[in-house]
């Protein structure tokens, strides 16, 4: 709450799917500047809570709201005119497009020439295209995936097919950023790289994740929220919520004597 | 240079002097033959932007011709004709292209077999209606299409670039390839900027599209849209060129050939579906005449070009699933890319 421009809230947000409750009474803010952690065991309702942010999912009780404002009837394509951007778990890159149309496709709503100039291919037209394009290799570039601009997705590394996407979030240079699973299939050295990456973004934006990796979650992220059975277990520093009995009875357990501490 | 031939209206220039030579050169017959390609060639492009960029596949655009050779035969009913032959192009376009609109947003909501359903209904529908409403239309028999005489100023430029009298038969091949060569110019520009981008987004990951901004359904009508335009004028083209707006010229089977056309040449490209137009047109008539000079007879001979073109069709989804045009491009892709990382190396 201390910031002067809110960032992205929810409040008592309810999603129930026929009989079964998805999330219960959920409540968190993304504020900018900071790196929100959503973890939780699989079947939390952390998808779920994702899919209310953007739009995919409408909830049966409860507000969304995004800089002081509420959304009401928020649909996927709203998004990128809210500045929040979201990556996909699977990817979703368009894989009979290049690299740069991908990222370009981020881009997309930023573009000021419309159908008629670009079906007479108009100065303006062009000039529009050039900029976007611009942007999208600076995209590209802070990755350090430009080189791969003009290949098709299916024939590049993971990790890297990973940052094309990230470069598509970012193109749009959104004030809210969220990821899912940002980590899933990347190596250890890689997850370190995507940990410095994620906190040199809150500079421009606050950032939303959901991960089930925990030495990512616990070293990127500002503060936590904790889902088991789609209600909120614990909030806080994930130094708080790394102690919280709850917590390890619900979800960590072991796993966090296991990892052994830096 | 490379760059410079890139571009739609480089591309479109040297096209039309390539037209301009080579339908100076030719007789009525290969002129009333180049027109078909013509006007097979503008649906087909029309037809690849929809289901080679936007994914949505359409059995209707033989059905979208029509509307846009009825519209044309209704406009050309009279002697003296009441509106240029260009004005009454636009009219055909547009008012297949309001059809295509009021059917693109249905078809926004369908997808794969239940939008092929959908638009095969309209197939079989259109013709239906010619029939139905009779007495405008013309019922079986169709509507006879007066087309008027070419300007004087334009017959005096003929005759000056080529030396020749214009036939009526050139100066319609030359209308058609003037509308392809328009349609393709449009169709380029828009495949190649940002709406070819949406459009192909949306074919490629519905739900990553809509995340980066993208309102799906507006996405497909407007490939809908377009598509059927070009639909609309190549129906033009056809009317003016076989003098009649029938309900038998606008079957199922021109729908199908369209497809056909499309898948042959290479999904979502042009010039694929300038050289799948190329084979529907001239192959039967190739066939035919090589089965008559290895010695059968006529009937049996003109029944082999269905044969040799379903041959060819499984050939290519077999052999080259990319298409002529896009098998060749991959091909070229895989020969740049093997170069350059030997380059580098």
């Amino acid at each position: 709450m201390s910031a002067a421009r809110p960032g992205l809230a929810m409040h008592d947000v309810t999603v129930t799917f026929g009989g079964l409750t998805a999330l219960s009474g959920v409540s968190l803010e993304a504020r900018p500047h900071e790196v929100l952690g959503v973890i939780g065991p699989n079947g939390a309702g952390k998808t779920t809570l994702f899919n209310v942010a953007c739009g995919f999912v409408v909830p049966d009780a409860g507000t969304l709201s995004w800089r002081g404002r509420e959304l009401q009837r928020l649909r996927p394509h709203d998004l990128a005119g809210l500045r929040i951007s979201r990556t996909l778990q699977g990817l979703g890159l368009f894989d009979r497009m290049t690299v740069l149309d991908n990222v370009l496709v981020g881009a997309d709503h930023d573009a000021t020439s419309g159908f008629w100039s670009a079906l007479l291919s108009l100065p303006r037209a062009s000039r529009d295209e050039a900029r976007l394009r611009g942007r999208a290799l600076a995209a590209l570039d802070e990755l350090g995936v430009a080189s791969y601009a003009d290949r098709y997705p299916a024939s590049l590394p993971y990790a890297v097919r990973k940052k094309v996407a990230l470069a598509r979030a970012l193109v749009s240079e959104p004030e809210l950023l969220l990821l899912d699973e940002p980590a899933s299939g990347l190596s250890d050295a890689e997850m370190a790289d995507l940990g410095s990456l994620l906190r040199g973004l809150t500079d421009r934006m606050a950032v939303m994740l959901v991960e089930h990796h925990m030495d990512l979650v616990m070293s990127v992220c500002d503060d936590l929220v904790v889902l088991d059975f789609g209600r909120v277990i614990a909030t806080g520093s994930p130094a708080e919520v790394r102690d919280d009995p709850a917590v390890q009875a619900a979800y960590l357990g072991n796993a966090v004597d296991a990892t052994p501490e830096a | 240079m490379r760059r410079l031939l890139g571009q739609p209206l480089v591309l479109a220039l040297l096209g039309a002097v390539v037209i301009i030579v080579v339908l100076t050169g030719v007789d009525d017959f290969r002129a009333v033959q180049l027109t078909q390609m013509a006007y097979l060639g503008i649906a087909a492009g029309g037809l690849t932007v929809l289901t080679g960029l936007n994914g949505q596949i359409s059995l209707g655009h033989g059905a979208l011709m029509a509307i846009g050779a009825y519209t044309t035969a209704l406009l050309l009913q009279d002697d003296e004709p009441t509106l240029p032959l260009l004005a009454v192009l636009v009219v055909a376009t547009v008012v297949t292209l309001v059809v295509g609109a009021a059917i693109g947003v249905a078809a926004a909501r369908l997808h794969g077999p239940y939008l092929a359903g959908a638009t095969l209904a309209l197939a079989v529908a259109v013709p239906g209606i010619a029939l139905y409403f009779g007495d405008t239309l013309g019922g079986e028999q169709g509507l006879r299409v007066r087309v008027p005489d070419p300007p004087g100023w334009l017959l005096d430029a003929a005759y000056f670039v080529t030396g020749q009298d214009l036939t009526p038969s050139t100066y319609v091949a030359f209308l058609g390839w003037f509308v392809l060569v328009v349609t393709y110019v449009g169709l380029a520009h828009l495949s190649r900027g940002r709406v070819g981008r949406r459009w192909r987004a949306v074919r490629d990951d519905e739900v990553a599209a809509e995340v980066a901004g993208i309102a799906l359904g507006r996405a497909r009508v407007s490939a809908f849209v377009v598509s059927a335009a070009a639909a609309g004028a190549a129906g033009f083209v056809m009317a003016v060129s076989v003098r009649l707006a029938a309900p038998s010229g606008y079957s199922l089977t021109l729908s199908l050939m369209l497809l056909t056309a499309v898948v042959l040449g290479g999904l979502g490209t042009l010039s694929g579906a300038l050289v799948g137009a190329a084979l529907l047109t001239f192959l039967p008539q190739v066939i035919t005449d090589a089965g008559v000079s290895a010695g059968l007879d006529d009937i049996r001979a003109a029944e082999l070009a269905p044969l040799v073109y379903g041959l060819v069709l499984v050939a290519v989804v077999l052999l080259a699933p990319a298409g002529l045009v896009g098998s060749l491009r991959l091909a070229w892709h895989r020969l740049r890319a093997t170069t350059t990382s030997k380059g580098a190396t």
